[in-house]
Formats: C-alpha cells, structure tokens, sequence
C-alpha cells in the first residue's frame, strides 16, 4: 500500500511519460480504466524512507474539455472525488520552452480545487535557450510549488520528491474564478463559453509570464528550422520518408529471422522432448500437440512486433512522425483518409489491433472510421507465417528474376498489395459514405528530440507484451479445443479405425498402415466432420478438407492456420518432421495430386490478403465504432473478397 | 482598409496576427492551443500542393489544413 496517490497530467510531447518512468521506474503497471480500452499506467514510487506514492500517468491533454476518450479519463479521474483513482495531489507536467501553452490545462486543474503543483521539465533546455524564470515570483501568482526537473538528465527529481511528500501543505485555491454569470450571459451555445473561458484564461497566463518568464529571441532559433527545411522538403522529405520505411522493413525482416528460426526449433524439440520424456497418455498428447505448439504460434511473432515496436516508438518520440502526418495528409485526403492515419497504416503492419487504437487522435469522424474499416487490409504479421511457408512451397527458392529472388519478390508484391487495397477501400468508403464531417485536422509539431532509449523500452516490452498476452489467450485456447476435436470423434468409427483399415488393406506395410490408421482417425474426428461438412464451399476456391478446418479455426487469428495444418497433420503421427514437408507431401485423397499446387498456393496467399480473419480485430473495431455495424459490414466485406478474387485465381490457374 | 486576410492567404514566413473567426468553423483544440484573437500567427511552411499549412501561433508549432486556415481573418504585420 502506498501513502500518497500522485496524479501525473500534462500536453503531449512534454516528457510527461520520460518522468513518470524516472518516478517508477521498473515498478509500473499498466492496465484498463474500468469499461474502456485507454491504457491506465500505474507505478509505485519511493518518495523518502517511509513514503511510497502511486504515481497515476494520466493520458496527454490539452484541456479538460474532454473532445476524446482518453482525455475523459483525465476528466473523470480528476472531477470525481468518488472515483477510485481520485488522487490526493496532482502534478501538471509542463515544457519549459511552452509554457503559456502547457499552463492552460494547469489553471482549469487548479481550479477544481485540488492541490496541484507544478513540474517545468525540460530544464537542461534554459541556458540554450535563453529562457530565465522567476520561481519564487510564479509560485506566488499560481498559488503553488514548482520544481524545476529534467527528465532526460534525472535533475530536480529528489525536490520534486519532496514537494510530493509535503502534499498537505499545497495551496487548492483556485487561480481563475470562473465567472460563470458573466459567461452564461454573452454564450448561448456551449462552444462559444469554452472558447470564451480559453480567451480569459489566456490572458490570465499572459499577465502571469509577463511578471516572470523572458526568453531571449536570438536563442530561440534552434534544430527545428534546419531540420524542418530538410525533412518536410517537397522532394527531400518524400524521399527521405519513403528511404526510411524501405530500410524499416528491410531491417525487419533480416533483423528477426535469426531469432524466429531459434524459436521455431525451440519449441520443435521442447514437443519432441515432451513426447519422449513423458509418460504416455492423453495429458502427454494434449502438451506435445496442442500447447506447447500453440505458444510456439505465439512467441515466434515477438521479435517481429518488438522490432515494429521499436522502430514506431522511435520515430514517434524524435518528434518525426507529425512531420510525416504533415507530409502525408494532402495526399490521404483525396482518399477520404487523413495524415494521421499513416500511423496505423504503419503499424498496421505489425498488428491490426494497436493500429486501430491509434486511429483515435483522428479528428473527423469519417476519416477515422474509413481509417479503421481499412487498416486490416495492411499485412499484418500474423499473416506471416501463412505466406512464408505458402510461397516456400509454390516457388522454388532458387529461382530469381533480374536477381533478384523470387520468393521475396512475391512476399513485397503481397504487401504492396495489402497497402493498395486498403488505399482504394478508402476511396470507396469515401465516396459511399455519407457522413457529413468537417475537416478538423489539427497536428502539434513538436521540438525534434533524440529519444530517450528508456523510454522507447519500456514502450517496446509493454506494447509487445499486451499483444503476446491477448493473443496467447486465444490461440492457446483455439490449440487445445482443436486437438480435442480432432482427438475424438462421434460415434465408433475412430475406435474402429485400426480393425478397419488392417481388414482393408492387409497387404499394407505396418509403417503405411499407421499412417493410413491416422489419417483414417482423423478423418472421422469432430473436426474432420466439421471440415467435410464445409467441403463443397471451399473446393472451388481449391482447398480440401483439412485447409477448409484452418480456415475455419484460423477465423480467430490468421496465424492459427499453420498452427492448426500442424496439429491436424501430426495428430497420431509419431515421426518427427517439419511442417512444410508435411505439407509438400500432402495429396488430394481421390485424385492423389499435390494439395500445395502452384493455383491453390495463390488462392491462399490471396484468401488471406484479404479474409477478415482475426476476431480480436472484429471485438476492437466493435469497441471503438461503438457497435456490431461496422465490424460486420467489414468482416463480410472483406471475407466476401477474399473469397471471390481467391475463387477467380484458382479457376484461371489450375 | 485592406481586404480582409485569412491565415491562407499569408505567404511562407509573414507573421500576422489573429482578428477573428467563428467557433463553429475552427475546432475547440485549436483554440486551447493559443489560437485566439490577439495572438500572433507565423506562416513556417506549406506542405506540396500548399496545403496542410505549418504554423508557428504564439509559440505552439501546429499543422491545419487550409479548409480552416481559410476561416481565420488576420491582419499582416
């Protein structure tokens, strides 16, 4: 239990999140308000010997007049002495070289009636910018305490500490009475006494830092003019963004294959110890097929969405990325997007479900909805591993074109495709779409930075393990209820497999008999019903049986379509083999051709560019739409697809 | 009397400052972010095809789109 609960608010781009680390440190959680999907940090922190305070990272604002979620959180938390995270002082983060601008919300705090003190940060910036500050003077006209600190140099911390322990001392008068008789009479409408109250207090704070703050204007030139004149060139910046990207995924992909193998193999031979080492028995089956393969599906994608993580987490704190929003918006708009939606269109490469979320400071309804309906389209990485092992085993890995290799060509082409998809969906939604919004389109472009490298850690290991630990939850699941299912069946028939295959073909090796055994079992499991059941939607598309259950099981995650052809191919058989050559040996049963041809290879890679297959996808797009409308419209939309251009590529090629 | 301005109509690097404009054509953030009467407004640089525009209002960096920007009269300095 913790003595003092300190609320941490403040702009965006302050270096809020860099002192709520400083803070914590290690010891920070980070979890759910109650009914919401904004993330609520939490941290402990050690204030003196015999102090602890919870430290509350409440979302970045502006203001109090809450226009988004994430700022009602702020609201709440701060307006309701009910609340469970009412807290008993609260400290606005503000930027030294910003501060009539970052003040703002510190006045409407202040005047809630809560003790409020203030952290300056970004002190380390005063002497180069010239930037001289009467404390003690400001102090007394804000009614408050203020401590000087920099996050980036870890200076002023053990004031802030102490002003922190002392919090029953801390003035609530509030600095700015609201005249609400004076403001009732000239507003009629709501708008017009926010914009009023922001005129007033405005003026409140020019007053204020006329008394107190100079900044010297020769300094005040900085980074930002040189850097801007290159990075948001008309030509430069295009080819710089465009450089940038190109060597993000190229690092991507070099960068995780090493550890994607070792885990691969990893988790092969943990399977394979299990099965050797254990016991048999239906517990041993259970680990060896369904778990331990099942967080293999999952584990494998961490380094790929850590690097993701990390290069997103970059860009975004050096500042570069509104920079990139700028560039970005006129072109967007002319397809009913915003600039701001490249974000998720980015990140959308690496999970679907954190690049919606970040469709959320999309100003226009319509934007942000096309915006969320489109990004599923981006591959994504769950879909991986479904083209990896899909294009290993339609084109030979030898082969190359201008020397390029081949493989690698067709795995860009898929992303390429994936973008242009989602590019010309936004079109269309733009034209069909009949929802009048303006085009409110505000982006801060804030002081470029070298970003903290602690920052982007605890960034990188929070998100990666939010996503390991919802999808886990699902796939792991999905891994065991499928090996049940394909373990038992109705009625006697899998009992009876061994009688029934040993009378049918008694001149059949032992060896073949097995596999015959097997795949007999598995034929008439609950699964292999459920398959045959769905067979004659799915053959004309060039899938037999046993793809029609991944399809169907990896309507959860993309992912557990390999997932799942692992355990359906593996289920009762003993050899050890990797599942590619499962795969390549995989023969239709009536006409004992290949299953994995070059024309049904296509018709998955294109199945899965499109099918809306992730359910934690649908349940997001549910929570942030505010409705099953929209994630149904996108689910058929896009299943539709799917399964009409993978129908039309397997009539054409095979 | 010139004609009247609007933050569209300024040119890279003319700075101006804020006249007035209405609240239901600029968004109330905007606003809270020191886009109020009397602040001065710099023109930084326009993005190709001159539009979103890069302000510099009082001190805050920030981008709009000229469809505001259009919205918002001005008086050169």
């Amino acid at each position: 239990m913790s003595d003092i609960r300190v609320a941490l608010i403040g702009n965006p781009n302050t270096g809020k999140t860099s002192l709520f680390n400083r803070l914590t440190g290690l010891n920070q959680k980070v979890g759910n308000y109650p009914g919401i999907t904004v993330d609520k940090k939490t941290g402990i922190s050690k204030i003196d010997q015999n102090t602890s305070a919870e430290i509350i990272d409440l979302p970045g604002t502006y203001s109090l007049n809450a226009s988004s979620m994430d700022e009602d959180v702020a609201v709440k938390v701060l307006s309701d002495k009910n609340n469970d995270n009412y807290p008993d002082l609260v400290v606005v983060v503000v930027d030294i070289e910003n501060l009539k601008r970052n003040l703002f919300i510190f006045t409407q705090i202040k005047d809630l009636g809560l003790p409020t003190i203030l952290a300056i940060n970004m002190a380390d910036q005063m002497t180069l910018k010239g930037i001289d500050i009467d404390i003690p003077k400001l102090e007394s006209l804000l009614e408050t305490k203020i401590a000087l600190v920099s996050s980036k140099q870890n200076k002023g911390l053990s004031y802030l500490k102490k002003l922190i322990a002392s919090y029953k001392t801390v003035s609530t008068k509030p600095c700015f009475i609201e005249q609400e008789t004076v403001l009732s009479k000239f507003a009629k409408d709501e708008k017009k006494k926010h914009h009023l109250e922001t005129v007033r207090r405005y003026q409140f704070l020019k007053k204020t830092l006329e008394k107190t703050y100079t900044q010297d204007p020769q300094n005040a030139k900085d980074i930002r003019t040189f850097l801007d004149r290159i990075l948001i060139h008309r030509i430069y910046g295009y080819l710089i963004f465009f450089g940038i990207l190109f060597m993000v995924f190229q690092a991507l992909f070099s960068w995780s294959e090493i550890p994607m193998d070792f885990i691969d193999s990893t988790f092969a031979t943990l399977s394979e110890l299990t099965r050797t080492h254990l016991p048999q028995g239906i517990f041993t089956n259970l680990l060896a097929e369904g778990i331990i393969p099942g967080i293999g599906g999952v584990v494998i994608f961490i380094p790929q969405i850590a690097f993701l993580f990390l290069f997103t987490s970059f860009l975004e704190e050096s500042g570069y990325m509104s920079r990139v929003v700028f560039l970005m918006d006129r072109i967007m708009k002319r397809f009913g997007l915003s600039g701001k939606s490249i974000v998720p269109l980015i990140s959308g490469t690496a999970c679907a479900i954190p690049a919606i979320m970040a469709a959320r400071n999309i100003e226009s309804w319509k934007e942000r909805l096309i915006t969320i309906l489109v990004t599923p389209f981006t591959t994504c990485s769950a879909r991986l591993p479904v083209y990896a092992i899909i294009i290993s085993l339609i084109i030979p890995a030898e082969a190359t074109f201008l020397s390029f290799n081949v493989q690698g060509l067709v795995l860009m082409a898929l992303y390429l495709l994936g973008f242009f998809t989602a590019i010309i969906a936004a079109a269309i939604l733009d034209k069909v779409l009949k929802i009048a919004s303006k085009s409110y389109f505000v982006v801060e472009m804030p002081n470029y930075k070298l970003p903290l490298f602690k920052n982007v850690a605890y960034n990188v290991i929070e998100k990666t393990k939010a996503f390991v630990f919802e999808a886990g939850k699902i796939i792991l699941a999905i891994s065991i209820l499928l090996w049940v299912l394909a373990s038992y069946g109705p009625g006697n028939e899998m009992q009876n497999a061994t009688e029934h295959i040993q009378n049918n073909h008694p001149n059949y090796s032992d060896e073949k008999q097995q596999t015959e055994i097997a795949s007999y079992k598995l034929e008439h499991s609950y699964i292999g019903v459920m398959g045959k059941f769905i067979e004659p939607v799915i053959k004309p598309l060039g899938y037999d049986w046993k793809i029609g259950v991944a399809v169907i099981t990896s309507f959860a995650a993309r992912e557990v379509f390999i997932g799942t052809l692992a355990t359906i191919y593996s289920v009762g058989n003993e050899q050890e083999s990797t599942i590619k050559e499962r795969m390549r040996n995989e023969v239709f049963s009536d006409t004992k051709k290949p299953v994995y041809s070059f024309a049904t290879g296509v018709s998955i890679l294109l199945f899965y560019a499109f099918a809306m297959q992730c359910m934690s996808t649908i349940a997001i797009v549910k929570r942030e739409t505010n409705g099953w409308k929209w994630p149904l419209i996108q689910m058929f939309v896009m299943s539709g697809l799917a399964y009409i251009t993978a129908l039309i590529a397997y009539q054409t090629l095979s | 009397m010139t004609k009247a301005n609007t933050i569209a109509d300024l040119q890279r690097g003319e700075r101006a400052i804020i006249k007035s404009f209405t609240e239901v054509d600029v968004p109330l953030k905007l606003i809270e972010m020191g886009c109020i009467e009397g602040n001065y407004v710099e023109v930084l640089q326009r993005a190709p095809m001159q539009d979103p525009i890069y302000l510099n209002i009082s001190g805050t960096y920030l981008a709009i789109r000229l469809e505001v920007a259009s919205k918002i009269l001005v008086e050169k300095l």
